[in-house]
């Protein structure tokens, strides 16, 4: 069984996000990059799967700018054991990737397609969920314990009301929360090993998809800053500010 | 415990510019050597914080060409202002009355973080290994007792010291020669210093605590290439200190404020000091308007030449700041750092080649211009223990009329950490409140920093006594450490009537002073799991 683990680059979830001055985007400059985290779930859990001799091969794969790479040679260092990197510049939106994924899973044939549940950069989750449209195959998203079994995946997802089990049949695509494990820490020997694991390069444009935006931003902005709050004298006044000035009652 | 082990020509304990420096130039000299560098940041640059008015003099040697390699070295200094502040006024001093060594006309307003970031992918192309987010936890020995390497940090370890699901072992670095890079008052740098007697019949070490933010200023504000300095208010004539403001590209300024450790009062602040420094007229002006958008803190050497420890060892160097290579009157140490880098690589080279004994670094070092720039720097810093205008009056002789050349050397005497008075016989500052607007509170800058640390780890600030912040330095001194940790790692919490001692220490943005200041050398600052600490840009 071969999984494919889609991986993305996004600012790191310790950076304080800063707007561009002209509301054009975010600054992106300087700024340290990391591992979508979710994503890192994601590996982790095709890795483990792996170890547990139910999958036969890891493939990491992302789409973005050149240095996008480092990210895949992070799933390297962790367990995946090749990785392919779409380049492709600028805003790329979930349908584009949705579609190289699709060419990927064309050119690989993995019986699983795994990814984070959604990107911290943008907060779309809508990846997989095209994928698993544009593919026909079934979905398992926001998935807190993946159980495989013959031509079948157990997976319990998180939803609003708790926790809901569910069983769908590979091939299939599922994203991945945040509980669904611990990821490992790169050792440093496997960074080491990573940087010799193949990483096959790849234009968007080869792969005839198109990744211009469909979607038109028109404007970043940061959200408004918290007012200081006050200290009011009586339950009286309380009562008259709630009522005058918050119109809450 | 067998830990893995992995075996190189040389390993480099550090990705700052004397680390890089080294590994680059041992790279020149032999291709074929083995280096590998440790960084304990996530990333190399994301711990770095300096200035930075660069000197090119040292990166002209090693890479001639770094105009045409793409280097973030841009801006020019086109202009120069030294001020003398007072409370609301200021004195503007004209720059040919200033000393040779801080007029800056040939030099270039950088981030030392992004200059770090462009030398780690010069030393990548040459091979060096460079592991970031892995600290260097341990120093190992030969059974002789000479350095063999140094371990790195097991992750995965719980607060009370168990192993985590995701445990995975540190391994050794086992290097021919190791060279310590770690910057001022480097854990291990201190650990070897002690062990080897590096700092015999030299005077105490001298530090000081340096501030830096980054604002994006109005245009009509803002002079690209322009460097600011100034001495004086807020600080009294006997707190060595002063401000550094430099217009960078992107409408960006550097504004910082050090201010030496070796102050008495324990009710100072340095972190009020600096949120003080920037409502003076001549400052707010500048920044009115603008933004705040990085705020960092880092201890750097001020002791100068009669501090500088003996830099070799059995099997081991140290380089830069993890010694003390910075030129206090120049308030530059970038340069310095580098050329002691490319020194102890050519050390290596004939160690390695020759079987020459690495205490040739000390003759090379002493024959380079490194050393004679930290000659004639030697009295600047001592001079001011007789208080601002002394010491400026006296500066004045020594770096004008003299350059340096007096015969005579002055001493420190104390060190930084036995410098406080006791609480009751200095008096209490007030400080400002934050507006918010030009000033902040410790927490929202912090915010700024990308701090973060694995929750569930060790502390990584150790009490050699845990009583004593109450028992002894909070009676004594108010615990100065709520004050002088620019990050607002400790405070003393008052509970039922019982006052208990608190380590933020994930908060902690890896400066060191606390090592340093603590009267009691109570404190020691050992590494964190790998990746932690600050996450700074441009700093």
């Amino acid at each position: 069984m071969k999984i494919l683990v889609a991986v993305k680059r996004v600012i790191d979830y310790n950076v304080q996000i800063r707007v561009k001055e002209d509301g054009s985007g975010i600054v992106t400059d300087n700024v340290k990059m990391s591992t979508n985290p979710p994503d890192d779930n994601a590996i982790e859990e095709a890795v483990k799967i792996k170890e547990a001799g139910k999958a036969t091969e890891v493939v990491a794969v992302t789409v973005g700018e050149e240095k996008a790479q480092e990210t895949v040679r992070k799933a390297l260092a962790v367990g995946a054991d090749r990785g392919i990197h779409v380049k492709a510049d600028g805003i790329i939106e979930p349908l584009a990737v949705s579609k190289i994924l699709q060419k990927i899973v064309d050119k690989e044939k993995p019986d699983l397609v795994f990814m984070g549940k959604q990107a911290i950069d943008d907060d779309c989750n809508q990846t997989g969920q095209m994928l698993s449209s544009l593919l026909d195959w079934p979905q398992a998203t926001f998935a807190s314990k993946i159980n495989v079994k013959d031509r079948k995946l157990e997976v319990v997802r998180e939803i609003d009301e708790g926790l809901e089990t569910i069983e769908i049949a590979t091939p299939a695509i599922v994203t991945c929360d945040l509980r669904l494990n611990e990821p490992r820490y790169a050792s440093l020997p496997n960074i080491m090993k990573a940087k010799k694991k193949p990483i096959e390069q790849l234009n968007a444009s080869d792969l005839g998809v198109d990744v211009v935006p469909k979607i038109q931003q028109i404007k970043v902005e940061e959200p408004p800053k918290r007012k200081a709050g006050i200290k009011v004298s009586s339950v009286a006044e309380l009562v008259q500010k709630l009522k005058n000035e918050a119109k809450v009652i | 415990m067998g830990k893995e082990s992995m075996e190189y020509d040389v390993v480099i304990v550090g990705g700052g510019p004397s680390g890089l420096a080294t590994a680059i130039k041992l790279k020149q000299l032999d291709s074929k050597l083995n280096v590998c560098l440790l960084e304990k940041a996530s990333e190399i640059g994301a711990h770095i914080l300096s200035g930075n008015v660069f000197e090119t003099r040292a990166l002209d040697e090693l890479l001639p060409n770094w105009k045409e390699l793409n280097s973030p070295i841009k801006t020019k200094v086109s202009k120069e202002k030294f001020l003398f502040l007072g409370k609301t006024k200021s004195l503007s001093w004209p720059t040919w009355l200033l000393p040779k060594v801080q007029q800056n006309h040939n030099n270039y307003i950088i981030s030392l973080a992004n200059l770090c970031r462009w030398l780690a992918e010069q030393a990548e192309a040459l091979g060096v290994e460079i592991f970031p987010g892995f600290p260097a936890s341990e120093i190992l020995y030969h059974e002789d007792g000479s350095v063999k390497g140094v371990a790195t940090q097991d992750m995965g370890i719980d607060k009370e010291g168990n192993q985590k699901d995701s445990f995975e072992p540190g391994i050794e670095l086992l290097g021919k020669v190791t060279v310590f890079a770690e910057g001022c008052r480097g854990h291990l740098g201190k650990q070897l210093i002690e062990k080897f007697k590096l700092s015999k019949d030299k005077d105490p070490q001298q530090y000081g605590i340096g501030f830096k933010e980054i604002w994006e200023i109005e245009d009509k504000n803002h002079e690209e290439g322009m460097v600011m300095h100034t001495a004086g208010w807020p600080l009294d004539n006997s707190t060595y200190g002063g401000s550094f403001m430099y217009h960078a590209e992107n409408k960006q300024v550097f504004l910082g404020y050090v201010i030496g450790l070796d102050y008495k009062n324990p009710y100072l602040s340095p972190f009020d000091e600096f949120q003080r420094f920037k409502t003076h007229p001549a400052i707010r002006k500048i920044i009115s308007g603008g933004k705040r958008i990085s705020y960092g803190a880092r201890a750097l050497i001020e002791g100068g030449l009669q501090s500088l420890p003996k830099m070799f060892m059995p099997g081991a160097l140290l380089v830069g700041c993890d010694a003390g290579t910075l030129n206090m009157p120049k308030i530059k140490g970038s340069h310095t750092a580098m050329k002691s880098g490319m020194i102890a690589a050519e050390t290596i080279i004939e160690n390695i080649r020759e079987n020459k004994d690495l205490s040739i670094y000390e003759e090379k070092f002493k024959k380079s211009w490194v050393y004679k720039e930290l000659h004639s720097a030697r009295n600047v810093k001592p001079s001011f223990s007789w208080g601002l205008i002394l010491g400026i009056i006296f500066t004045g002789i020594d770096q004008i009329l003299f350059r340096g050349k007096l015969p005579f050397t002055l001493r420190h005497k104390h060190a930084d950490h036995e410098t406080l008075k006791p609480a009751s016989e200095m008096p209490k500052i007030d400080y400002p409140k934050y507006d918010n607007v030009i000033t902040f509170d410790k927490t929202s800058s912090v915010y700024l920093t990308g701090t973060n640390h694995t929750d569930n780890q060790p502390v990584h600030l150790k009490l050699k006594d845990p009583n004593l912040p109450i028992s002894y330095t909070l009676e004594k001194f108010d615990e100065p450490a709520q004050r002088y940790c620019p990050a607002g790692v400790y405070e003393v919490q008052r509970e039922d009537d019982i006052n208990k001692f608190v380590i933020n220490s994930q908060n902690c943005i890896h400066c060191k002073t606390c090592d340093i200041k603590e009267p009691s050398q109570n404190i020691t600052w050992v590494t964190p799991e790998g990746g932690g600490g600050p996450k700074y840009g441009n700093m």
